[in-house]
């Protein structure tokens, strides 16, 4: 065998190892999912009725429903959305459009990518100081919004500078050498050219407010509110938090609700997503 | 007088002396030929007549860059109203994710144009002079991403003409197109040359030798050589412009 056909060899049983460790990977990954969703539907399903829906909490397991908590869920994502996106996109404008690439610049840029690390529980309790006991919102839905918001924003931004960049530069020339201002080249080609990859992080952003609780249980979100949230100054409760509360109880039939509640939200996300991944899809043609 | 002229003119990126006291100026209704190796700085060069290195963090400049007497980096001066009279065509075709008709129209709309009927017929005039008319003509809600390479380029120099400037800035035009279209492109710019005065940065020497009047030879970030392009292409004085045009370096 020639040093040549040799290491050919060597390559191809290398590929085919990694081949593997990638199937593998994946088998497990997706397994896990899969048995989480049998559990969860098996558990879940025969639950889940209209009146289920639309139906307060309560102390009987069979009475109880999550309109409460699937409402506080729709209006919180629906602040948070509204708070977080025109500041994440403004700020992710001004770093990459205005803002000088210098020190200061490079440090706001870290810091922003740490940000989007920073454990949620840790917003939780600067939402608690901030907005709750300074602002004197206490545990409205504005309050928990607004941490939602401050969440999210990283992601918005990061994933909004990451499009904006994309767009080639030869747009920005074009654009600047007929006399167009910053302002009508952002306006008129860069967001429009990078609406559909934004998208991308917006639904991203949302999806991780809608399944966040521990940032809402520190702020106070109430886990058994048996009316609906009438202004953003209204307590409120949210799924995760619902689905939280019936699991920590003893009784079998409070962890099916549990599981219903579970589907619920699945459905929600996937929903979401899938919207916007139309939305996408349509803009990006 | 000169159209644009600049003196004693240096630049720095960073720490990179890009331009090393460049003084030329070029006269009106002339085509200039700027070559040179690569990094030489003549792209440099060029995009400081639109301020195009304005965009770029840590350029610094010294000097006077002149259009029409006046400097064009004196503070009072809204850069937008020097890229409207001082145009600029891209080395790629970079049409707007638009159709054909708006692309032309956009410049004037940016700079408050709106009146339907003034737009329409600037649209078809900047098409014909471009040479892009004929071609375009019923299909002018299309997508400017829908025609040829070729056309793409001829409708950039139409968007260029739209905002009708005096001078027209090409950086290498056409060498990311096929001969044909190249040929079309140095034939408009043999037309243009009647009403623009035209700078273009080519690293073709046959490109050069065609259509220009004059040619400025750049290396290393100095002028050279800057001559009648006869003189320059016949009889060069400089011993790195003749090794340069005969294909012994760069």
């Amino acid at each position: 065998m020639s040093p040549f056909e040799r290491h050919s060899l060597e390559q191809r049983v290398k590929d085919l190892v990694f081949q593997a460790v990638a199937i593998i990977g994946l088998l497990f990954a997706v397994s896990i999912l899969v048995l989480l969703l049998v559990n969860v539907f098996k558990d879940g399903f025969s639950r889940l009725d209209w009146s289920f829906i639309t139906s307060y909490p309560s102390r009987k397991a069979e009475n109880a429903g999550i309109i409460p908590g699937l409402a506080g869920t729709l209006l919180l994502v629906l602040l948070t959305a509204i708070i977080s996106i025109p500041i994440g996109i403004g700020a992710a404008i001004y770093l990459e459009e205005y803002g000088r690439k210098n020190w200061l610049g490079r440090l706001v840029e870290i810091n922003i990518a740490n940000l989007a690390g920073v454990p949620s529980i840790v917003y939780g309790l600067l939402g608690l100081g901030l907005f709750v006991r300074w602002m004197q919102l206490d545990r409205s839905l504005l309050a928990g919004a607004l941490t939602m918001g401050l969440l999210v924003m990283p992601v918005i931004i990061i994933s909004t500078r990451e499009a904006i960049k994309a767009v080639p530069s030869g747009i920005r020339e074009a654009s600047w050498a007929v006399g167009a201002t910053k302002w009508q080249t952002i306006w008129h080609h860069l967001l429009p050219i990078a609406f559909p990859s934004i998208l991308t992080g917006i639904i991203l952003a949302i999806s991780r407010a809608i399944g966040e609780t521990a940032p809402l249980i520190t702020i106070g979100a109430l886990t058994y509110v048996t009316f609906l949230p009438d202004s953003v100054q209204s307590p409120f409760t949210v799924l995760p938090i619902q689905i939280f509360n019936w699991v920590s109880r003893p009784q079998e039939a409070f962890h099916e609700n549990a599981a219903a509640g579970i589907i619920v939200l699945l459905l929600f996300t996937l929903f979401l997503n899938s919207m916007a991944i139309i939305l996408r899809n349509r803009f990006s043609k | 007088m000169f159209k644009v002229e600049t003196k004693n003119l240096n630049l720095h990126y960073g720490t990179t002396h890009a331009l090393k006291g460049v003084t030329m100026g070029i006269k009106e209704n002339n085509v200039v030929a700027m070559i040179g190796p690569s990094g030489c700085g003549k792209s440099t060069y060029l995009r400081l007549f639109n301020r195009m290195n304005d965009l770029i963090d840590n350029v610094k400049i010294e000097g006077e860059v002149l259009f029409n007497g006046k400097d064009i980096y004196n503070g009072n001066i809204r850069v937008e109203e020097i890229r409207k009279k001082i145009g600029m065509v891209f080395q790629k075709p970079n049409p707007f994710p638009k159709s054909i008709f708006e692309n032309v129209a956009y410049g004037l709309r940016v700079n408050g144009v709106n009146n339907k009927k003034f737009i329409e017929e600037s649209v078809e005039r900047s098409l014909k002079n471009a040479a892009l008319w004929d071609e375009v003509k019923d299909d002018l809600k299309k997508s400017a991403l829908s025609i040829s390479g070729g056309q793409q380029q001829r409708l950039c120099i139409a968007r260029a003409l739209a905002v009708e400037p005096s001078v027209i800035l090409m950086d290498e035009p056409s060498s990311a197109l096929d001969p044909i279209s190249n040929a079309k492109i140095e034939e408009l710019i043999y037309e243009l040359k009647k009403k623009y005065t035209i700078i273009i940065v080519t690293h073709n020497m046959q490109q050069a030798a065609r259509v220009s009047d004059r040619t400025a030879f750049f290396y290393l970030g100095e002028l050279i050589e800057y001559n009648d392009t006869k003189e320059i292409f016949t009889n060069p004085k400089n011993e790195r412009t003749q090794n340069y045009i005969t294909g012994r370096f760069g």
